[in-house]
This record gives structure tokens, C-alpha cells and sequence, in this order.
């Protein structure tokens, strides 16, 4: 089995071809790839770089913290120090050939195999960020030109159009006026206020939802309208808070979109900002975005969805009228809550709305993630069926949970819908999916 | 031989001792330094009260989750690496040495205590052994390096325990047990086994940024 895992390692591609890493890296040469690598461990590889390779004894306790290890009948391949292993460490030896097979396969695990969720971080002795390290082999692919065609896209959006989804500044603001019409029929004197200064609240999103789900811009509204909310939406570039390019190794897109989000909060002088229900947009204007520019903290206080909600609750601006009455369970997304602790704030706000609230396990910072995260889902259908099979950790999990009465399945990130939705559907689950602003838009008073 | 054990018990001993202090100071100021111009968030994450929140979530057996998880070998890295430490560092013969050279002393183990606690290491040296190889996962992660690493931490026990029961040929086992004592040592701050210097930064790190930035629990 080790033998021929090996020997996998070496054409590891899995029979899936993708353009951007097939052809990206066939333009390359041995001694280029060298040379990059070196350039980026010179100038960027720093004292964690160091730390974090040579703390590792190799002991393997990492292994069961990853879902593609535990998913896979635990390949050793997959566990987060074996994706280490055929990674930076063979990138940090001089002495190790990089050529075009090692790209290709290197690409593949970093983008396709770790999800960043950094569970492992939190079963690792030492505490050694695994994400950081797979990042640190994506930016050094980002800068080969090796990166998967589906994410390497959505980065060309965030480019051109500063939103992931290519949407054009007049669809925008279309978008948000027609949710504005539909949801009058409803409320008829909710307003969807754009570009309004010194709002209380800048609310941003992520791209896909006036793409994809302009429901969800909506259902935000009405609860923002009968919380008495004052916000408001900026008419140009900046309203999305998404971030692929961080997925990628983009870090100057990175920079450019995280600062031209906040900027476009600190020009209509709102007090603070207000994120939708998404994890990875989460982080990257969280934990990701100050960084990149500079800051240790962002500029100006910022909360996810599930903390705007609980304050609602708290302070009893909004009113449910009756529970939702069918049994919900819940998936902590890792951004959110390894990323930000929210893991109590959901559960109050579950109990404020849900009459009956079953626990997966494991649960809080120990959930098992979604499959999609860290740009994996945005990698695309070439490697959807794997990313699927790669999660049957979590089939298992949330079948546990179903089998103890869960009919609705509760994920407050946009990301961690899509990786479940796919596993429901492969995994023939048979749980609904939810978002918390679904269910709170469902139970509560609108009038 | 004797001349060998002269050098094993002079200058040898004080390369180990330099050569394991200079290696520590000079590898840890260096990553501090590096720190300091490439990863300045280290810096400016880190927190003490995080860091030693994390710590001791990781120090105390069983204070984990994935400690919980694997009972066996968070037993056995325990037991190894309390007497890997404290066995050198208190047993009696090595506490009469340092009186007799530099008249410092410290309270030592009883000699029957050491004599466990050498032979727990051992043992612990061929769990890791055994576990390396036997656990496809952990073999697949395993380099000659790490193979060579358990012999240079089993070869001072193994030699000391010999030279302490005094079985045949222990007078060169004893002068094998302060050459591979002063090999370790010596290695201690350019092999892996500089994790045990690395730990309380990385684990305090990740405490920190778990902590302070993330408010979630790292353990």
C-alpha cells in the first residue's frame, strides 16, 4: 500500500484533467519551477515557514484530524502531515527535483485535498498551521501560473469586476432594486438603501448572492426592516466581501479587494460592518484582509450574520412568532467558528427560533468541515466527484444526527452549503438545508 | 580506552554543553529575528495569557481532545518524555559527577527510581519504533532521519543501564554511554529532536491566534 501510494505520487493526477494545472504546468521547466519556489521561500518564507517544518516529528496525529484521510480509508497521503510531506518539505529540500509532474500533483493536493479548515491545527501537539503551509505552496503555484481553471476564474472576476461572479455594476444595483419591488409586495414600506452616509450598519455580501440566490438579499432585508435597522448597500465595487484570490495565493488581489471593501464602508461613514452568512468571506475580511493590509485588527468593527442576529434577539427587535417546529441540527463552519468562536452565539440564536436542536459530533470546534472551504468547491466540477468522496466523514456524521430525528440541516456559510448540499445529495441524507436567516425570515413577525 | 575516556570525560563534554547551548540561543534568536522581519504578526498576535492557556491545555495529560483520543500514546509520551528529562538531569551517579567537578549539587533520584525510569524510555523508544513502522500513516511520514533519531536518544540509556549494572564490558559501555550522551546533546538544537526547544513557540502561537484573534479553543 505505501509502495504503491508512492508510485501514485509520482503521475498522482488521478485521472482528472484541468486546464489550468495540466496546461499551466507543461509551460514550465525543472530549473524555473526551482527558481520560483526558491524565490518565495527567500522572500516570504519566514520564521512560522521554519517553526512549523522543523517542529513536525512526524507522529501522525494529525491524521484523523482530516476528514480526506478519515474519508479516504485513511491514505496516508492525505493526512495533513503527509500532504506536507509531499509538498513544502520536498519544496524546502534543495536537494529534491521539482519538475512538471511534481507541480501538477503538488497543485492538485494543496488546492484539491485540504480544505484549510485548520482542524488539524487543534489536534497537532505542536500546534503547526497546516493551512498556512498549503497557502504558502498556493501562492508559490499562483506565481508558477498552476492553478486550477474554475478558481483561477472566479480570481479573474474578483480582478476585473472586484465581486466573484462577474457581475456588472448596473446588475448590482438592478438586483437590489428588484429585490427591493418584490419584497414591497410583502412589506410595502421596505426599503433596500443604497449608498446611504453614516448608516449604522454597511452590509456586504458575497458575490453568488445577487448571482444566485437574490432570495437571500431579501429575506436580509425584511429581517433588517423589522429589526429597525439602519443600514445600507454601496452602488459600487466593494459590496462584495467574497475572496478567492486569498484561495488562490493572490495576496495582492487580496490586498486590493479587502481594501476597497473597507473603503467602500469608511466612505459612506457607516459605524459598522454587517457580513452575510458566509465563512470564508468571514475570514478573509477578519482574519485574512487586515493582515494583508497592514492592520492587526479591522479599521472598523465588523460582525457576521450570526452575531447581528443574536443581538437582535438580545435586545428584542424582532419577534418569532412561532418556532420552527421541525428538528434542526447544525454544522459550525470552521471560519466562523475555529475562525471566530461563534460556535454559542448560533446555538442562541437556534434556541431563540428552533424548537427542537439536535448536536452533531463532533460539534464546535471539532466539527468536521464541509468539503468545500478554502476554495475547494471553486476548483469545480473536475474535481467535484472526488471532493465528495473525500467527505464521507461527514455523510457519516450528519447521518448520525438524522438517525437521532434531524430533518433540517442548518449551515450559516455560503461555502459550507454547497460542499453539504453535494454530500446530502451523494450521500442520499435526505436532511434539508438552511440557512439561520431562512429560518429566522420563516418564524418571524412581518408586520 | 583510557585515553578515549579522558577525552569522553573532558573536553568532549564541554563541546556537548557549548555546542548544545550555542545551537539553542543561536537557533532560537535566529527564528526570533527572522520573525521580527518577515512574520511581524507574530509579534504582534502573540499573547501571553493565550499562549500559556494553550500550554497547559497541552502539558497536562488527557487536557486535549486528541490526547483523549489516542490514550495509548499520549500515556506513553508522557511517561518517555518525563523520564527522558528528569533521568539524566537527577540521576545520582550524574549529580556525584557534577559535585565532584564544579562542587554543585542537587537532590538526585533514588538509584532504583533511575534504574525504571531507564528502562521506561527505552521501552518508549521502542513503542515509537514499533509504531513508526507498524502504522502505515506514521511509516509513510518517517525519513531514515527520524529512525537514526530514536537510536541516538536510546543509545545513552541503553549504555547507561548497562554500565550501571555492571554487566560484561560495561567499562566500555560506560565510556559508549558518555559518548552517546554528549552525541545527543549535542544534537539536540540541528536535529528534529529541536522540537522540544521550537514547542512552547509554536503551541504559544497558535494558542495566541486561536485565542486572542479567533476566540476559539485550540485544544
Amino acid at each position: 500500500m505505501n509502495q504503491n501510494n508512492q508510485k501514485d505520487t509520482a503521475n498522482n493526477k488521478n485521472g482528472i484533467y484541468d486546464v489550468g494545472i495540466d496546461k499551466g504546468a507543461s509551460r514550465l521547466t525543472p530549473e524555473k519551477i526551482r527558481k520560483v519556489f526558491d524565490a518565495l521561500v527567500e522572500t516570504e518564507g519566514g520564521a512560522r515557514l521554519r517553526a512549523y517544518t522543523n517542529a513536525c516529528v512526524h507522529c501522525g496525529l494529525c491524521s484523523d484530524a482530516c476528514h480526506h484521510f478519515l474519508s479516504k480509508d485513511n491514505d496516508p497521503r492525505l493526512s495533513p502531515a503527509g500532504k506536507v510531506k509531499q509538498t513544502i518539505s520536498r519544496i524546502l529540500n534543495k536537494k529534491a527535483k521539482l519538475d512538471v509532474d511534481f507541480v501538477k500533483q503538488a497543485c492538485e493536493t494543496v488546492f484539491t485535498e485540504c480544505n484549510l479548515c485548520r482542524r488539524c491545527v487543534i489536534y497537532c501537539p505542536f500546534g503547526i498551521d497546516v493551512a498556512y503551509l498549503m497557502l504558502f505552496v498556493r501562492r508559490g503555484c499562483h506565481q508558477l501560473g498552476v492553478v486550477p481553471q474554475y478558481i483561477q476564474d472566479t480570481a479573474h472576476s474578483h480582478a476585473s469586476t472586484f465581486n466573484q461572479m462577474w457581475v456588472r455594476d448596473d446588475e448590482w444595483i438592478d438586483t437590489l432594486q428588484w429585490q427591493e419591488e418584490e419584497a414591497r409586495d410583502e412589506i410595502p414600506d421596505l426599503r433596500i438603501p443604497i449608498d446611504k452616509k453614516g448608516a449604522d450598519i454597511f452590509y456586504s455580501l458575497i458575490g453568488p448572492e445577487p448571482k444566485f440566490r437574490a432570495q437571500l438579499i431579501y429575506q436580509m432585508a425584511v429581517i433588517f426592516h423589522m429589526a429597525g435597522a439602519d443600514w445600507t448597500l454601496p452602488s459600487a465595487p466593494g459590496w462584495d466581501n467574497s475572496d478567492m484570490c486569498m484561495f488562490t495565493g493572490d495576496m495582492e488581489m487580496t490586498a486590493r479587494l479587502k481594501k476597497i471593501h473597507f473603503e467602500a464602508a469608511m466612505d459612506l461613514k457607516a459605524k459598522r460592518i454587517v457580513m452575510g452568512e458566509c465563512g470564508h468571506a468571514f475570514r478573509s475580511v477578519y482574519d485574512v484582509g487586515n493582515r494583508t493590509l497592514g492592520w492587526k485588527m479591522p479599521p472598523l468593527p465588523m460582525v457576521h450574520a450570526i452575531e447581528f442576529y443574536a443581538e437582535i434577539f438580545r435586545e428584542k427587535r424582532i419577534e418569532i412568532l412561532e418556532k420552527f417546529d421541525r428538528p434542526v441540527t447544525l454544522h459550525d463552519p470552521c471560519n466562523i467558528v475555529r475562525g471566530r468562536g461563534l460556535g454559542d452565539e448560533a446555538r442562541y440564536v437556534i434556541n431563540e427560533t428552533c424548537s427542537t436542536f439536535i448536536e452533531l459530533e463532533p460539534n464546535r470546534e471539532h466539527n468536521f468541515c464541509c468539503g468545500a472551504g478554502g476554495g475547494v468547491i471553486n476548483c469545480g466540477p473536475p474535481f467535484k466527484n472526488k471532493r465528495v468522496e473525500s467527505n464521507r466523514v461527514k455523510a457519516d456524521q450528519l447521518a448520525a444526527a438524522r438517525d437521532k430525528g434531524a430533518e433540517v440541516l442548518i449551515a450559516p456559510c455560503h461555502n459550507c452549503h454547497g460542499g453539504l448540499e453535494d454530500v446530502i445529495h451523494h450521500y442520499e441524507l435526505g436532511l434539508e438545508l438552511k440557512f439561520l436567516g431562512d429560518i429566522i425570515y420563516e418564524c418571524m413577525k412581518k408586520e | 580506552m583510557h585515553e578515549l575516556y579522558k577525552l569522553a570525560s573532558g573536553i568532549f563534554v564541554w563541546i556537548a554543553i557549548l555546542g548544545f547551548a550555542a545551537g539553542m540561543i543561536g537557533r532560537l534568536a535566529h527564528l526570533a529575528l527572522t520573525a521580527r522581519k518577515k512574520d511581524p504578526v507574530v509579534y504582534q498576535y502573540f499573547s501571553l495569557y493565550y499562549a500559556l492557556r494553550s500550554m497547559l491545555h497541552w502539558i497536562i495529560p488527557f487536557a486535549s481532545t486528541g490526547m483523549r483520543a489516542h490514550p495509548v500514546i499520549t500515556i506513553a509520551a508522557f511517561v518517555f518524555h518525563i523520564c527522558l528529562i528528569v533521568t539524566p538531569l537527577f540521576a545520582a551517579a550524574h549529580v556525584i559527577l557534577v559535585m565532584e567537578s564544579w562542587n554543585v549539587a542537587w537532590w538526585h533520584l533514588p538509584d532504583p527510581a533511575a534504574d525504571v525510569m531507564t528502562v521506561l524510555v527505552i521501552l518508549g523508544c521502542l513503542f515509537f519504533l514499533i509504531r513508526r513502522i507498524a502504522q502505515e500513516h506514521v511509516r509513510y511520514l518517517s525519513t531514515a532521519g527520524d529512525f537514526v533519531l530514536i537510536a541516538l536518544v536510546a543509545a545513552p540509556f541503553v549504555t547507561g543501564f548497562w554500565t550501571y549494572h555492571q554487566w560484561y564490558g560495561y567499562e566500555t559501555a560506560g565510556i559508549l554511554h558518555m559518548l552517546s550522551g554528549e552525541l545527543m546533546l549535542l544534537c539536540l538544537p540541528f536535529t528534529r529532536l529541536f522540537h522540544m526547544a521550537l514547542w512552547p513557540f509554536t503551541r504559544g502561537y497558535a494558542g495566541s491566534e486561536f485565542g486572542s484573534l479567533r476566540h476559539a479553543r485550540d485544544w
